[in-house]
């Protein structure tokens, strides 16, 4: 298991995660910077990842879509905010409707990299935040209707009373 | 379905309620168990009918229950209500903690020579 450690501060809603990797620093940047090995690591098993466009420079954009087993397909987008090879990239994550546009409507989270040389390996500090409260509810809420499936009779309980 | 459309609401009750500092206390001091009101009160230097009012925010969101005893009112959190406020951040743990493992794997199995020629596509 490469992950080290995990810190969840609801308070500023980000999350920060560090795994440290047996290869050297140019190597894990690879994985990011080479899009054909992003895309086999960025979506899941069941939601393979095509990147189209990628761009790492500052402003670049990085555009991709996940193919689910039924053929559908779920649009993604980064906008490069900073990027210092091999070891910083910064951008921001969000959702794309069909035709490849951002859509606006669904949450925006701002993801940080750092590679370091550690213990001969690569430490990859990485943290994931949101912006605005309201993005996180959007994200909540959808996981809250998962949720919710689960527990409709207690929550119907819980509106009714 | 009715619970689609109070999800919105309830979603943002929970939040308005978790965004205040005091309200977050008050909810951690009532998980290990019920306090009353006027306990709760003692711990803030604010009154008794502010505390009471944080804890009207907190019940309406769903987040704890009140309860009466005797001359008492218990608060008691709703375990269910805040994982459930927990679960963004628990979903993007469960994303990064997937993609950290298929980096791993990867890494493990690709040799570093192969990125000369990344323009060839791989076969999905």
């Amino acid at each position: 298991m490469s992950v080290t450690s995990v810190d969840k501060d609801f308070d500023n809603l980000t999350i920060t995660l560090i795994a440290d990797f047996a290869a050297p620093v140019e190597r894990v940047w690879q994985t990011w910077a080479d899009p054909r090995q992003l895309e086999k690591w960025w979506g899941p098993p069941s939601y393979p990842a095509t990147f189209e466009e990628h761009d790492l420079t500052p402003g670049g954009r990085v555009t991709y879509f996940m193919t689910g087993p039924e053929g559908d397909r779920h649009g993604g987008w980064w906008q490069v905010t900073s990027v210092d090879p091999p070891t910083s990239l910064e951008f921001t994550d969000g959702f794309a409707k069909e035709d490849g546009t951002p859509n606006s409507e669904l949450p925006v989270s701002r993801v940080q990299v750092r590679l370091t040389e550690h213990d001969g390996g690569t430490r990859m500090e990485l943290r994931s935040s949101f912006d605005k409260r309201e993005e996180m509810e959007q994200l909540v809420e959808m996981g809250v209707v998962e949720g919710l499936q689960e527990a409709v009779g207690q929550v119907d309980a819980l509106l009714a009373g | 379905m009715v619970v689609d459309e109070l999800t919105d609401e309830a979603v943002d009750d929970m939040f308005h309620a978790l965004a205040d500092a005091t309200r977050r206390d008050i909810l951690r001091r009532c998980v290990p168990g019920e306090p009353s009101v006027s306990r709760l009160a003692e711990a803030y230097p604010i009154s008794f009918a502010a505390v009471q009012k944080h804890v009207a925010v907190l019940e309406r969101a769903g987040l704890v229950t009140k309860q009466r005893h005797g001359r008492q009112q218990l608060v008691r959190t709703d375990p269910d209500a805040v994982r459930r406020a927990h679960q963004a951040l628990d979903r993007l743990e469960t994303e990064w903690r997937g993609r950290v493992e298929r980096m791993s794997d990867l890494l493990a199995h690709v040799p570093i020579r192969e990125r000369s020629n990344p323009k060839k596509g791989e076969d999905r």
